[in-house]
C-alpha cells in the first residue's frame, strides 16, 4: 500500500509492504536518518517524533497507521541552519556527549518547552523519562534545559 | 471490526504489537488501526473508551487510575498506548489493572453482531489470556456509577521510570468498605478477599489490625520467581504495599 502523509510540513508518501515501523520507513526509504534506531522497543526514546501532535517513539507506530497524519521529525524541527531554542541551549551548554540520544531529546524537549515555556526542574526530568542517554550525561542536558526555561546553574 | 472478525490484527498504540513485529515474533498479514476510531476515543462519564490513552487518564482519571497512568512506561509511552491495549494483552503485570479489579469494573467487548459487558473477573482468564472472542475487540471499560471516595495506587519496581511492575496495588475505602486489586503476583490481577472482609469490618483499625490485614494479603497472592524478582519479594511487598495504601486512605 501507499501511505500519504505530511513529514515536516511538506507532502510525503512511503510504499510499505509488510509490517514496518515508521522508523525502518524514514530512515531507509525516505533517508531521514536523525531518528535513531536502537532498541526498537520503545524504552530508549532516540525515535522520538510527533505523531498529530503527541511525542511518541516511531519504531512502536505501524507506518501503515501516518495514513493523513502529521509527523515532525528532528529534521523539522528548527528552520534550516537556525537552530531551535533547545538545540541552542543544549550546543551552549554542551549538552552532547556520543550525540547518539541526542536527536530524540531535542524532539522531546521542544515538545515540552511548546506547551510549558518555563519547566521546573523536575518537570524537564519527568519529560525526559523515556529518553536514555547511555553516556549518562544528564547533568549537562537537564542544565541546559534549567537555562532555556530561565533558570541560571 | 469487519475486518477484524476476518482475523485482521487489532493495533491500538502499538507499544506491545510493534515490539513484536520489530522483534519478527510476530508478521501479521493484516491490522486493523484503531487509534483514529472516534467511537473508541470517547469517554463518558463511568465509559472510558478503549483507545483513550495513559495520558489523557493521567489527566483527567479517577485517582487511583491516574496515579497508574502516571507510572506507565515513559511520556512516549503513554502518548500512544492505551486502556484498551493494556487489557487486551493482558499482562499480569498490566498497570491499570489493579484498579479495574478494585472497584469491580466491566469490560466492554465488541464484534459485527452487537456489544457484551464482561465483569472483570470473567475477562482475565490467564497469563495474557482473556475472554475476547476471535473477531471481538475491546471496545471500553465501564466503571461503576459510584467510585469509592479514597482509593490509592502504588507500584514498585526497579526504576522510576519505563518499569514493569514487580508489585503493582490499590486499595480502596467507601463506607468502611475496603477492597485491594493487585498486579503481578498472579497469572492475573486478583482480590484480596480475606483481608478485604477482615479489615471492612473494623470501623477503626488498630496497628495489629493492620498487622493482620498484611499478613492476609501476603498470604493471599499467589506470585512466582522470575527474571524482575522472587515469591518472596512479591508477597512481602504486596502485604507491605497493601497496609501502607490503606492507612493513606485511612487518613
Amino acid at each position: 500500500m501507499i501511505v500519504n502523509f505530511t513529514l515536516n510540513g511538506e507532502p510525503a508518501n512511503a510504499r510499505v509492504v509488510s509490517p514496518v515501523s515508521l522508523l525502518d520507513v524514514l530512515r531507509d526509504q525516505i533517508g531521514l536518518r536523525g531518528s535513531k534506531s536502537a532498541c526498537e522497543q520503545g524504552e530508549c526514546g532516540s525515535c522520538s517524533i510527533v505523531l498529530d501532535g503527541d511525542v511518541v517513539c516511531a519504531c512502536l507506530v505501524m507506518a501503515g497507521d501516518v495514513e493523513g497524519s502529521e509527523v515532525t521529525t528532528v529534521e523539522g524541527i528548527s528552520s534550516g541552519d537556525v537552530l531551535n531554542g533547545v538545540q541552542a541551549a543544549m550546543h551552549e551548554a554542551g549538552a552532547v556527549q556520543c550525540g547518539f540520544c541526542t536527536p530524540g531529546i531535542v524532539v522531546t524537549a521542544t515538545d515540552l518547552f511548546a506547551a510549558n515555556p518555563h519547566p521546573s526542574t523536575g518537570e524537564i526530568k519527568s519529560a525526559l523519562a523515556g529518553n536514555i542517554c547511555r553516556c549518562t550525561g544528564y547533568g549537562a542536558i537537564v542544565r541546559a534545559l534549567d537555562s532555556l526555561a530561565g533558570r541560571r546553574s | 471490526m469487519a475486518a477484524a472478525g476476518q482475523g485482521a490484527t487489532p493495533l491500538a498504540g502499538g507499544t506491545d504489537l510493534m515490539v513484536e513485529v520489530n522483534f519478527g515474533h510476530r508478521r501479521p498479514d493484516e491490522v486493523v488501526a484503531l487509534r483514529r476510531v472516534d467511537e473508541l476515543a470517547s469517554w463518558d462519564g463511568n465509559r472510558i473508551g478503549a483507545a483513550v490513552s495513559w495520558r489523557r487518564i493521567e489527566r483527567d482519571g479517577p485517582r487511583a487510575l491516574a496515579q497508574a497512568a502516571r507510572t506507565v512506561g515513559s511520556p512516549q509511552i503513554r502518548n500512544a498506548g492505551t486502556i484498551g491495549g493494556n487489557l487486551a494483552t493482558a499482562s499480569p503485570a498490566g498497570d491499570g489493572h489493579p484498579f479495574i479489579v478494585a472497584v469491580d469494573a466491566s469490560i466492554e467487548l465488541a464484534s459485527t453482531s452487537g456489544t457484551r459487558l464482561v465483569p472483570w473477573t470473567e475477562f482475565f482468564t490467564g497469563v495474557k489470556e482473556t475472554s475476547l472472542r476471535d473477531g471481538e475487540l475491546v471496545s471500553a471499560v465501564e466503571l461503576p456509577e459510584e467510585l469509592p471516595d479514597r482509593q490509592e495506587f502504588a507500584k514498585i519496581g526497579v526504576r522510576n521510570a519505563m518499569v514493569i511492575a514487580t508489585v503493582c496495588v490499590v486499595v480502596t475505602r467507601s463506607d468502611g468498605k475496603v477492597t485491594v486489586g493487585l498486579g503481578s503476583v498472579a497469572p492475573t490481577p486478583i482480590r484480596a478477599h480475606g483481608a478485604e472482609e477482615m479489615i471492612s469490618s473494623i470501623n477503626k483499625p488498630s496497628e495489629s489490625d493492620l498487622d493482620e490485614f498484611q499478613r492476609l494479603v501476603s498470604e493471599e497472592v499467589r506470585p512466582i520467581t522470575d527474571h524482575r524478582s522472587t515469591e518472596e519479594y512479591r508477597r512481602h511487598a504486596a502485604g507491605v504495599l497493601a497496609r501502607r495504601l490503606l492507612v493513606r486512605c485511612l487518613r
